[in-house]
């Protein structure tokens, strides 16, 4: 690939152009200022030694570092406590803004609590950072150390990535969901090509999608290997952001910028996806979840930054209702993604529907996703679940068996208490 | 070159070590469990745990100073630091892979720990390999097959960071990133 010193760029070139001070392009290194960073409570507590051991007294920038305690909400041993009370001890002393335990995941609260902005270069510590890339920034996820050369100077340094364009094209079907499209996205894309690589979401299909089907898709880009998934922003993202500055910062990829890859994903032909649990030590299959059909589901978990949102959990509940609600051998965990989604759920009378089915509703956090609190399945079960990742171990158990699929498909499988088709349902 | 690891290195910068296999697309999780660092984040303390949904006895045997030879896309899935630190603590200098994720190799660099892009599929498991730290990258030469394995070079403030001994050390000194680099 040539570099097109002057000439058009892509939306990651252009806004880490705008963040370090010049025209960069595709495999340079540059410095950039940093509009806002976030960690959890799984990487805070590491940023805070590395910060302090860079010499750091005083945050760059308090108002522009966020701290969600998620990943143990609420914590099941005293040395997780210890964790969490020396980031709430930092925060007292350092005056950047802290949620707590039950506000809800980092990564929702980024996008929800208005940290995020068309045209932002955001870094969090933690994978799923590239969520915010659904708001028109660059976001990416980091370790422990650049997240506190981030407290420390405001700054980090980037290696500008090449992009992969992914064209979505048609229109989603109604009965399915953007988890579909992630999957199918992840199935094709050999992780070595995405690997250092943003992928930049276009066409009319990008565009019909909603704020938190897009949220999806940026979420996952790292699971397809990607360093981040940018969209376009448009009327959809200003509302969902109520952003007062509207499109004024938003930034687009220019006419002929030059992309590593395209990719084209016709959504009007496209069919339920699953991921299967790993075998060996490989990475997860993904397949069409007909394939599948019929396998006995134990556990359905609807949650995490990936299917948390109000409008998966309401898709789930369609099916739910329609299907006469779960199958009593099943465990159907349910943990919103943060405490406004918990409250829409309550203020539209869809919580008591849950609780009436015997769904566990969980305090808003990462819930089950990576075994660090809420339900663990027991030894040889089978979950099927809402989130992103299901290797090994990942749900805290290594000997159970973890689906990933749509929160449509999961709520298919609670209702007949195995693998189905939730088309068949509704 | 500032690198420190007792059991790894010499006056002219060179180091051997034994070759310790992992397959493709090994994951941070497999290298140390998430569910591990909710109690402690203190390396050591987690060294046992190293690789125990992976291949326990493969994480009960690395030496100090042994070199981790991966397939691709090693430290692929979360961003966290220990799955970087745990290596470190088992005393493994240098990892080799054909990719890496990128949060796993940038932490690498933070921490001192040498992620090289290579084909590592000439390489297996045992062969004795060679390390020298040159201005630009490593050199790595496979002592038992008695070839050299080509390897990506590093770019100016990767190899500055590595030299410092990690990013900490890095900021320490410098206390800033320079304008340009």
């Amino acid at each position: 690939m040539t570099k097109t010193n002057g000439g058009p760029a892509t939306m990651a070139e252009k806004i880490l152009s705008k963040h370090c001070g010049r025209p960069c392009y595709a495999g340079e290194s540059v410095v950039c200022r940093v509009d806002a960073a976030m960690a959890t409570d799984g990487s805070a507590p590491m940023a805070i030694d590395y910060f302090r051991a860079m010499g750091g007294e005083k945050l760059a920038d308090p108002k522009a570092l966020v701290f969600a305690l998620d990943h143990y909400a609420p914590p099941d041993n005293p040395a997780t406590v210890a964790l969490q009370d020396r980031i709430r001890t930092f925060s007292a002393e350092q005056g950047n803004i802290l949620y707590d335990i039950g506000a809800g995941i980092g990564h929702q609260l980024m996008i929800e609590r208005g940290h995020v902005r068309p045209g932002d270069l955001v870094v969090g510590a933690d994978s799923h950072a590239v969520a915010y890339g659904a708001a028109n920034a660059f976001a990416v996820g980091v370790g422990s150390s650049d997240l506190a050369a981030v407290m420390l100077t405001g700054k980090l340094w980037f290696r500008v990535p090449e992009s992969i364009r992914i064209e979505l094209t048609g229109k989603l079907p109604a009965s399915l969901d953007a988890k579909d499209i992630a999957l199918e996205i992840n199935r094709t894309l050999d992780p070595q090509d995405a690997s250092y690589r943003v992928l930049e979401f276009t066409g009319e299909g990008a565009v019909l999608l909603t704020f938190e089907e897009r949220m999806l898709l940026s979420n996952m880009s790292t699971d397809a290997g990607a360093k981040a998934g940018i969209f376009d922003a448009d009327a959809v993202t200003t509302t969902y952001l109520k952003n007062q500055d509207g499109l004024r910062h938003a930034i687009t990829a220019d006419e002929g910028a030059v992309y590593a890859k395209h990719l084209s994903i016709d959504l009007n032909t496209l069919t339920p996806r699953l991921a299967r649990p790993p075998v060996g030590g490989q990475a997860a299959e993904i397949v069409e979840l007909g394939q599948d059909v019929d396998t006995p589901v134990d556990m359905v978990y609807l949650g995490t930054c990936t299917g948390g949102r109000q409008s998966d959990l309401e898709s789930a509940l369609r099916v739910l209702r329609a299907g006469g609600g779960k199958h009593p051998r099943v465990q159907l965990v349910v943990t919103p993604a943060s405490d406004k989604v918990y409250a829409g759920l309550a203020a539209d009378g869809m919580l008591e529907e849950f609780i009436k089915m015997g769904a566990l509703m969980m305090t808003p956090g990462c819930g089950s996703c990576c075994g660090t609190c809420g339900a663990i399945p027991g030894d040889e079960k089978v979950v099927i679940s809402a989130a992103n990742r299901n290797f090994t171990g990942r749900m805290g158990n290594p000997k159970a068996r973890v689906f990933l699929a749509s929160p449509a498909a999961c709520a298919a499988a609670a209702v007949t208490g195995k693998i189905t088709d939730p088309r068949t349902i509704m | 070159m500032a690198r420190t690891d007792e059991n790894a290195g010499d006056a002219a910068g060179a180091f051997t070590g034994a070759a310790r296999l992992v397959g493709d697309d090994v994951n941070t999780d497999y290298i140390i469990s998430s569910r591990r660092k909710r109690v402690t984040i203190d390396a050591d303390a987690l060294r046992e745990f190293l690789f125990e949904d992976y291949d326990k006895n493969l994480g009960a045997s690395i030496q100090p100073g042994e070199i981790l030879v991966a397939g691709r896309n090693f430290g692929c899935g979360s961003a966290m630091e220990v799955a970087v630190t745990v290596v470190r603590a088992a005393g493994v200098p240098c990892v080799l892979a054909k990719s890496f994720a990128r949060a796993y190799y940038r932490n690498a660099i933070n921490n001192g720990l040498m992620p090289v892009i290579c084909d590592t599929s000439t390489i297996d498991e045992g062969d004795r390999l060679e390390i020298t730290m040159l201005d630009d990258g490593l050199n790595v030469i496979n002592l038992t097959k008695d070839s050299p394995v080509e390897t990506a070079s590093f770019s100016p403030i990767i190899m500055d960071i590595l030299n410092a001994g990690g990013i900490t050390s890095y900021l320490r000194t410098h206390g800033d990133f320079p304008e340009a680099i």
